[in-house]
């Protein structure tokens, strides 16, 4: 995967959350206070115009670049986490302008780490990580099975929609929805539900390119 | 949606100039964002507070701005926390050699993003500490769930870690002071009706006409759980008997805080604080002090929320300490 297609990524990504901007709201206004859509859409419109600016960086520095522009533009919970998945994913491709499947699932796991720390969750929570964790553990395994990444990558995306159908059925004892308790339950988390849309955004421009 | 606005994503920068233009001898606006300050900075020998959080819950937390109380908020988008790089800005805008107290909401965005700002300002060897307030009585705490949200007893530590400020005390002390009041302050909160954030453009719920939503946060997310309509004193008893049954106020003395959600008319609030006050006097609490209006609100829902600080010495002498904030002076 080279840098052209990781900007391809990021730009498809940033149109399938303006395209969603409502339902991932309509979702937040359910458990949370919602907001999640329109906070998301803001911050990557921002990257969406910082973009021309990425075209000769490396794949490190144009995921740290994606990173920043979300902490300072999304607020809320959901920037300091995005923000920091992508920030830590970029530690691990620092320098490099091709990633090889390797590298995908060292800075998929970084980026999971990232949110783990800083937002002090894990698994089960009624959390993007319960669309991420999943993914991960798939991707991981397809991969070391000798998959290809668009395969492995695949299994990762099923992986993450059965979360994100997973979430209906716990309660949220982290983030603004933990205030619900069991009224939580039912409702698909937006978090884990934005997750997925990255997932299969990747996904999508990796099979068409 | 009926507002009176210019354009949704022009409210949080008119809201925050708007602010300053009352006040333009004691505020002022960074450039760099929503961030408010105290017009004459604070001297190198005092401690200076920094606050903040979602727009929307006017006058907190710019309109708390000024001697006696904080020397900076951060106005994040409406119900959204601000971001790090604008609250690390406001921190370096106001940072002395005391050093620098954030005063952050248990939200899980508003500590985020203040831990981000703290991490960057600790880069850059500005000595800075947080407190994390949660008062809120409708959310159970346990090792569970994020914790007690931090609602209307944020204004309360903004008043005494303020005036504490300015005897020239020290981080630690200041800081210690605010955790005293965290732990003695316990609030809780209902809504009539639902508010609408205006990039949403429509309510974060609905309640039907005969409907009520009880231990609601400030951020229009829904409560608890929902009641049917009762009277006034019904509906102000099952807030005071949980915050009551929290801790231990008999035979003490507290400020009591009836704050308005927003459109709440002070004719509503005044009914609900006639009961307040006969009611805590059969429980043998000693009312100190009280304020009636709008402190932490939530945009324009209706409804309100019932605070009580257990006060001792210490806490009584700062909270009748001078402060001169354009939204409360003593």
């Amino acid at each position: 995967m080279d840098t052209k297609k990781i900007l391809a990524i990021i730009e498809a990504i940033a149109k399938r959350i303006e395209a969603e901007k409502n339902f991932l709201t309509e979702l937040d206004n359910e458990i949370g206070d919602g907001d999640h859509g329109i906070n998301l859409a803001r911050g990557f419109k921002a990257v969406d115009e910082k973009l021309p600016t990425f075209a000769d960086k490396d794949i490190g520095a144009i995921l740290k670049g994606v990173g920043t522009a979300l902490v300072s533009t999304v607020g809320g919970a959901s920037g300091p986490l995005y923000g920091t998945a992508f920030m830590k994913a970029g530690n691990v491709c620092k320098g490099k302008m091709e990633i090889t499947e390797a590298d995908f699932v060292a800075a998929l796991d970084a980026a999971i780490n990232g949110v783990k720390m800083r937002g002090k969750a894990v698994e089960g929570e009624k959390t993007m990580l319960d669309a991420l964790c999943p993914a991960y553990k798939a991707i991981k395994v397809g991969i070391d099975g000798g998959k290809n990444l668009i395969d492995a990558l695949a299994d990762g995306v099923d992986a993450a929609a059965k979360g994100v159908e997973y979430t209906k059925t716990i309660i949220a004892t982290k983030g603004r929805a933990s205030y619900l308790k069991e009224r939580s339950l039912g409702h698909q988390d937006p978090g884990a539900t934005s997750s997925l849309y990255m997932l299969q955004t990747t996904l999508e421009v990796l099979r068409s390119t | 949606m009926k507002k009176l606005i210019n354009a949704v994503d022009a409210v949080e920068e008119q809201m925050i100039l708007g602010l300053v233009k009352s006040a333009p001898d004691k505020l002022r606006k960074l450039e760099c964002g929503n961030v408010v300050v105290r017009a004459k900075k604070k001297s190198d020998d005092k401690v200076a507070l920094v606050s903040g959080g979602g727009s929307g819950h006017e006058p907190a937390h710019g309109g708390f701005v000024g001697e006696g109380m904080l020397d900076c908020a951060v106005a994040g988008a409406v119900f959204t926390s601000p971001t790090p790089d604008k609250i690390f800005e406001g921190i370096k805008a106001v940072a002395t050699e005391q050093g620098v107290l954030c005063i952050v909401k248990n939200y899980t965005g508003d500590v985020l993003n203040f831990e981000m700002a703290i991490d960057m300002a600790g880069d850059e060897d500005i000595k800075v500490d947080h407190v994390v307030v949660n008062d809120d009585v409708a959310v159970q705490d346990s090792l569970y769930t994020t914790g007690r949200r931090g609602v209307a007893g944020t204004i309360l530590v903004h008043k005494i870690a303020g005036a504490k400020a300015e005897t020239g005390a020290t981080l630690e002390e200041i800081k210690a002071v605010a955790e005293k009041v965290i732990a003695n302050v316990r609030t809780m909160g209902m809504a009539i009706s639902p508010c609408t954030v205006p990039a949403a453009g429509k309510p974060g719920f609905e309640l039907a006409d005969d409907e009520i939503e009880i231990g609601i946060g400030i951020h229009g997310e829904p409560g608890t759980h929902r009641d049917k309509i009762a009277s006034a004193d019904e509906i102000a008893k099952t807030l005071l008997d949980k915050i009551l049954a929290d801790i231990d106020y008999k035979g003490r003395e507290v400020v009591v805080m009836v704050n308005g959600m927003g459109a709440t008319p002070l004719m509503e609030l005044y009914i609900i604080n006639n009961f307040v006050q006969d009611y805590l006097k059969t429980a043998g609490v000693k009312v100190y002090d009280t304020m009636v209006g709008n402190y932490m609100t939530s945009i324009e829902m209706a409804g309100f929320s019932l605070t009580l600080l257990r006060l001792d010495d210490e806490l009584k002498e700062l909270y009748d300490a001078p402060a001169d904030t354009p939204a409360l002076k003593r």
